[in-house]
């Protein structure tokens, strides 16, 4: 499936398929995900919920809950101030570009803004019977108007989502660059369209988790808290419950999963240890399926307008339109979201001109906040379907029109005058972008395609191709960290800010170390997502650890083995030039067996009472470093499917499906595929399944795995992966990020194969997920114009 | 309510005798009684499969059956799949060879599943047709399916498998 | 989320079963549990009693007997799909169970409760309509035998009176020139149909349609037999002129719709399934005109 193969490009263990570090214990069942940590005398707690979109208290009654046998405590926001130094989680990022910010609370004070909204908590002896008192909890909410659409939500006279704020335009921006007006006015050809991409969430297979013990005697508060970003979590409970930095500890138990969903820290995530001090007892929140869907952020939901100015020959000249973005009951990530997707949507192309009018509209649904792809799965969509509509309009060939926009690769570094979040312009540092295109036409047999289609027509069967190029910033900073110390047991340790949802962190921080040092991954042992092994520390967003972190580590090492050489050459009485550092021993090159073992080394720089270390170096075989990034690294790929559309059903069958990616250097390719693999499904899950729906009063109608549909083994096709390998300039290892992508070409590639396979029908989509009604009914109005005279 | 019930079952080939509340499911009482955390909780509805386990050798979903449900039966756990210590069983290495697990949560579940399409489909070929309806009652968010699908049709139409 | 709390009574035979549903309040079933148990863990239904007849053997099985093939209600999906004799006496219910869920469903999901649940977008209920499933129960006043057709009181609801529990299911068995098909359309294949049509038919020697009977599920509370398409078949040939016609009529069904699945689309895919499933059937049947 790869065209790297398994055989090293040089000895060493970056560019191997390494087996992972992570996989013996989990595949024998004895990982410890959250709700395995099992601690003597906790408690176990659950939530009391809104059961409306947006309402006010009128009156708790929680006397029946508090009187059932085995509950502990049931409380409200009230009882929890007393362990909070402010009302609300100070989320924003300080970025803004906001209107104004609305944080949540970790319990609804007053007015109830999304169905699910953690409105009081109960804490009991069992999970079951918190539940049971739960169900008594009498909870009296006088009933608002709901704003559930993102554009009705706009419209002067709509309802307000929070009656604190002004109105619900969270914020107004754009992306604007180049002369739009001069694009359009001289163009000869414009094309228009109009898209709604639906919301969907990350789903995790196992759900968010919190638990919290708060030790008096020590004066610490330790949380375990199934997350993406631990640091964040911790300065969040640091400041919100008025705590100092060395009293609290977070840890990331195993993760199952996270795709977004676990990085915004949750109101939950501080309800749980505020009541730990409160009620001085360890208490257990596990988050059930049903909580997920209303409780768990998600994102997504966009609705487009947009026109493209082109010339004759295709040419692009300029884009403009408008982008609303439903932003949910709170702003926990500013206006990352559109702004992902407005400068996403620009792509491996040259875009002379553009100008993306963006309004962010508060509703009473859950709050939005990335989820795997973050906004750009949306950018690339529209520009996609841009393509194939400025291809349809001149009758090009949807490859051609692709061709001649793209970005060479003699021009990269390439500047888009677009401002970022760190106030740095947009640069793709580098990317071949007409070959990953021209390679993956050529596996999916572009060319031999339509002969293919024309066959398959003629006896009635519709199939399709769909094309898309897309490209992904990764690696944002702006640092991660790394330690690797090792002590006189020899054995090497690596603990890292990174933190591990099974993308394989430990087994790559482990690979690359092991490269520099000469020994086997498996040797190294691993500690990520611990605010306690790492002060400092990021963890995972915006695909991110293996720029970040995997530089971290390769540096950390090399500082390290320079270390042993240096302490090696005193005690081998050898000049350091001449020493290298290989299966985990420093030798003098050409003399095998004359050296120090990276032990012996340890050993000695760990000092002996009274004697000097080796060559007065610093004491210990240990190095950290923090790799700050200096500018996002762009990922870039070429999707095609193929599609079988039956037109009496609507329902769409993906046949095929062909990956060319180019992620630069790749230090594992067996898990860069894993990664796009579980991205691309993501993909076809937000395309033909997944939506999380709401009804016109703002109640979720998609609250179990039933109604919210997963792609399943059954309906996901093999997944053909190839890769060019263009190295990043930005960092020493030459590597981009890998995490999102799949997910980033999906919709759009599969919506292309779609309208293909329709071609004679001419349907055109505007809205995904497709579902076979939409398209069934866009089939059939096709087929009744077709037969009127 | 507490609706005490005796309950007597072989669990992984060791007698169990407990009193359960009857309202408990055979996932919490695996993980929560007996320890045994292998087993997964991902929804407590009966779609995602995570809580796969074989009783009486058939796959079940442990959230949809009642522990007491069990009584007399022979549950098998992923903690007896490979010994402690031991080797891995050849579904659980290849598996792991060919990326058929990331974050390894619903993972313990997939190797019931095959289990049982392994002992059911012994003496014949397995197509991917096959492996993939056998797959689809367990939902996995990480892999995109395609490396355990490849590790069940090496280890199930492995020669040895078939003879 | 966790079930709330009730008492559990497991009976060894049909008496002490019928007995306790009759006597205690807020009692209910329990059989394979692949539909009560999510309910109950989501805190929808919440029974004070719940008698699982798991423990029952009489419940439990397949026979050939004179009238037909007599299917114990606890006989489970699994056992049916696997059946040699259901396979050669009754293909319908086996193709139709071979569509429930997933294998780990239907190694607890049972034929009685599925027909009990009678959730509109189950197999098992369709293929019972298009056969005439007989349905036996047992209640406090003995032994009745109801027709599938009379078996639907409302949503989710059967004419089971209180007390009553549904012990088996006669089917008829399948003559020679008979054909059958179940199809069903869904997003995934072991989802609930969002329509499902189970046809059967038998031709007589000269291959005209001598009887048929086709069942939609999905469109209503209960499954829906096209008594008109049924009628018009009667003496037709067994060709794609007649399972278009059958198709016509099967898209003018009055369907329930909603947002997601509207009524307009559920007929489109009646029109569509009940023309496939007829031809699969007519040439299953030995038709060598489809
Ligand atoms: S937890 Fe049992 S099927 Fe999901
Ligand atoms: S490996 Fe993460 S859900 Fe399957």
């Amino acid at each position: 499936m790869t065209s790297a193969s398994a055989a090293p490009a040089r000895p060493g263990w970056i560019g191997r398929n390494a087996a992972r570090v992570e996989d013996d214990v989990l595949l024998r069942g004895g990982a410890r995900f959250l709700d395995d940590i099992v601690l003597p005398d906790a408690l176990e707690a659950t939530f009391v919920r809104s059961p409306i979109a947006h309402g006010l208290i009128r009156s708790m009654n929680l006397d029946a809950a508090r009187a059932l046998p085995g509950v502990h405590a049931v409380l409200a926001f009230t009882d929890l101030r007393a362990v909070l130094t402010q009302d609300d989680i100070p989320l924003a990022l300080p970025a803004g570009g906001l209107r104004f910010d609305v944080n949540p609370t970790c319990l609804v004070i007053h007015e109830a803004c999304y169905v699910g909204e953690p409105v009081a908590m109960v804490i009991a002896s069992s999970r079951r019977i918190a539940e049971d008192a739960a169900a008594l909890v009498e909870l009296d909410l006088e009933p608002l108007p709901a704003v559930v659409d993102p554009v009705e939500g706009l419209e002067p006279g709509a309802p307000k989502a929070r009656l604190s704020c002004p109105d619900n335009l969270v914020a107004k921006t754009k992306v604007d660059y180049g002369d739009v007006e001069g694009a359009f006015a001289g163009a000869a050809q414009v094309v228009a369209r109009a898209f709604r991409l639906n919301k969907g969430g990350g789903h995790p297979m196992e759900p968010r988790g919190v638990v919290a013990r708060y030790d008096e005697i020590a004066d610490q508060l330790t949380v375990w808290n199934s997350t993406q970003m631990p640091h964040r979590a911790k300065a969040m409970l640091v400041e919100t419950l008025g705590l100092a930095e060395h009293q609290v500890r977070v840890t990331t138990p195993d993760v199952g999963g996270g795709f977004g969903t676990k990085a915004v820290f949750h109101p939950e995530e501080l309800a749980v240890p505020a009541a730990a001090m409160l009620l001085k007892r360890p208490i257990k929140w596990v988050e059930d399926r049903f909580e997920s869907f209303t409780a768990s952020i998600g994102e997504r939901e966009q609705v487009w307008t947009v026109e493209a100015a082109f010339d004759a020959d295709g040419r692009i000249r300029g884009i403009r339109g408008t982008l609303r973005y439903d932003h949910g009951a709170a702003t926990p990530y500013g206006i990352a979201l559109p702004f992902n997707a407005a400068t996403n949507l620009i792509g491996p192309y040259a875009l002379p001109a553009y100008r993306m009018d963006i309004d962010l509209c508060m509703t009473n649904k859950t709050p939005a906040a990335p989820t795997r792809g973050a906004g750009r799965p949306q950018g690339t969509f529209v520009m996609e379907r841009l393509m194939d509509a400025m291809a349809q309009r001149i009758g090009l060939p949807r490859d051609e029109i692709r061709r001649r926009n793209m970005i060479q690769p003699g021009q990269m570094p390439f500047t888009i005058p677009v401002k970022q979040r760190d106030g740095s312009m947009m640069v793709y540092d580098s990317g071949d972008y007409p070959e990953c295109q021209r390679r993956a036409l050529e596996i999916a047999g572009w060319d031999d395609f339509p002969a293919r289609q024309k066959q398959a027509r003629e006896q009635g069967r519709y199939i399709g191709l769909g094309l898309t190029n897309y490209v992904e910033a990764t690696g944002r900073g702006p640092f991660e960290s790394v330690s690797i110390s090792i002590g006189p047991s020899g054995r090497i340790v690596v603990s890292s800010g990174a933190t591990a949802q099974g993308q394989g962190v430990k087994t790559m921080l482990a690979q690359v170390v092991a490269d520099v040092l000469g020994v086997a991954p498996e040797s190294i042992h691993v500690v990520v997502g611990d605010t306690s092994a790492t002060p400092a520390g990021l963890g995972a967003y915006a695909s991110r650890q293996a720029v970040t972190a995997g530089n971290a580590a390769y540096r950390a090492a090399t500082l390290v083995a320079e270390k042993a050489k240096t302490a090696a050459a005193e005690l081998l009485e050898a000049s350091v030039d001449d020493l290298v550092v290989n299966d985990g021993r420093v030798e003098v090159n050409g003399v095998p067996g004359h050296g120090k073992s990276l032990t012996q080394i340890a050993r000695a720089l760990a000092g002996t009472p009274g004697f000097a270390l080796p060559g007065n170096l610093p004491p210990g075989l240990s190095a950290s470093n923090d790799f700050m990034t200096s500018g996002l690294s762009y990922t870039n790929g070429c999707h095609l499917a193929e599609v079988e559309v039956d037109p009496d059903t609507g329902g769409v069958k993906i046949l095929r499906y062909v990956v060319v990616h180019d992620c630069g250097r790749m230090i594992n390719p067996m898990m860069v595929e894993g990664q796009i693999l579980g991205g691309v499904v993501h993909g076809v899950g937000m395309t033909l399944f997944e939506w999380m729906r709401y009804d016109a009063d703002g109640q979720p109608l998609t609250v179990t795995f039933a109604d919210y549909l997963l792609p399943t083994s059954d309906v996901v096709p093999r997944i053909e992966i190839h890769h060019l390998e263009s190295p990043t300039p930005l960092n020493p290892l030459g590597v981009k990020g890998a995490a999102e992508s799949g997910t980033i070409g999906a919709p759009a590639t599969i919506v292309s194969a779609i309208e293909d396979a329709l071609r004679p029908l001419d349907v055109r989509i505007t809205q995904v997920p497709v579902t076979p009604p939409q398209l069934r009914a866009l089939i059939r109005q096709a087929q009744v114009a077709e037969s009127a005279p | 309510m507490f609706d005490p019930r005796p309950l007597n079952v072989t669990v992984n080939g060791a007698t169990v005798q407990r009193t359960v509340d009857s309202r408990v499911h055979l996932a919490d009482f695996l993980r929560k009684e007996l320890g045994l955390t292998g087993t997964h909780i991902g929804c407590e509805h009966g779609v995602c499969g995570a809580c796969t386990v074989l009783v009486n050798g058939a796959s079940v979903r442990a959230c949809l059956m009642l522990a007491v449900q069990a009584e007399g039966c022979a549950v098998q756990t992923i903690e007896s799949v490979a010994a402690p210590g031991g080797a891995l069983h050849p579904i659980q290495s290849a598996l792991a060879r060919h990326h058929g697990l990331q974050c390894g949560y619903c993972t313990p579940g997939v190797v019931m599943t095959l289990l049982e399409l392994q002992r059911e489909s012994a003496g014949r070929a397995v197509s991917e047709h096959e492996v993939r309806a056998a797959l689809s009652g367990n939902l996995c968010r990480c892999t995109g399916y395609q490396g355990m699908v490849d590790a069940a049709l090496e280890v199930l139409n492995a020669p040895a498998a078939q003879s | 989320m966790k079930a709330p709390a009730f008492r559990y009574h497991a009976p060894t035979d049909v008496a002490q079963a019928v007995s306790l549903l009759a006597s205690l309040e807020n009692a209910r079933v329990l059989a394979g549990g692949q539909s009560l148990m999510p309910m109950m863990n989501l805190r929808v239904a919440g029974p004070d009693h719940l008698i699982d007849l798991g423990r029952i053997p009489e419940l439990a099985g397949v026979a050939q007997v004179p009238e037909g093939l007599l299917v114990g209600a606890m006989t489970t999906q699994r056992a049916l799909e696997t059946s040699a004799v259901v396979a050669r006496l009754c293909p319908l219910l086996s193709e139709a169970v071979s569509n429930v869920g997933h294998q780990q469903t239907r190694n607890r999901g049972t034929i009685g409760g599925s027909l009990c649940h009678l959730d509109p977008g189950a197999e098992l209920p369709v293929a019972a309509a298009a056969l005439d499933a007989v349905m036996i129960a047992r209640g406090p006043q003995g032994e009745r035998r109801i027709a599938f057709a009379d078996f639907p009181a409302d949503y989710l609801t059967s004419t089971l009176e209180p007390g009553e529990i549904l012990t088996h299911v006669l089917l008829p068995v399948a003559s020679a020139r008979a054909g059958s098909a179940f199809l069903e359309f869904n997003r995934r294949p072991a989802d609930y149909a969002i329509v499902s049509v189970a046809a059967h038919v038998t031709l007589d020697e000269a291959g005209r349609v001598a009887g048929a009977s086709i069942a939609v599920g999905g469109v209503s509370h209960a499954p829906v037999r096209l008594a008109d398409a049924e009628a018009g078949l009667v003496g037709a040939l067994a060709d794609a002129a007649a399972c278009a016609q059958a198709g016509r009529l099967a898209a003018t069904l009055a369907c329930d719709g909603d947002d997601l699945y509207p009524a307009d689309y559920k007929q489109d895919l009646c029109e569509t399934l009940v023309r496939r499933a007829l031809g699969a059937a007519f040439k299953r049947a030995g038709a060598g005109h489809v």
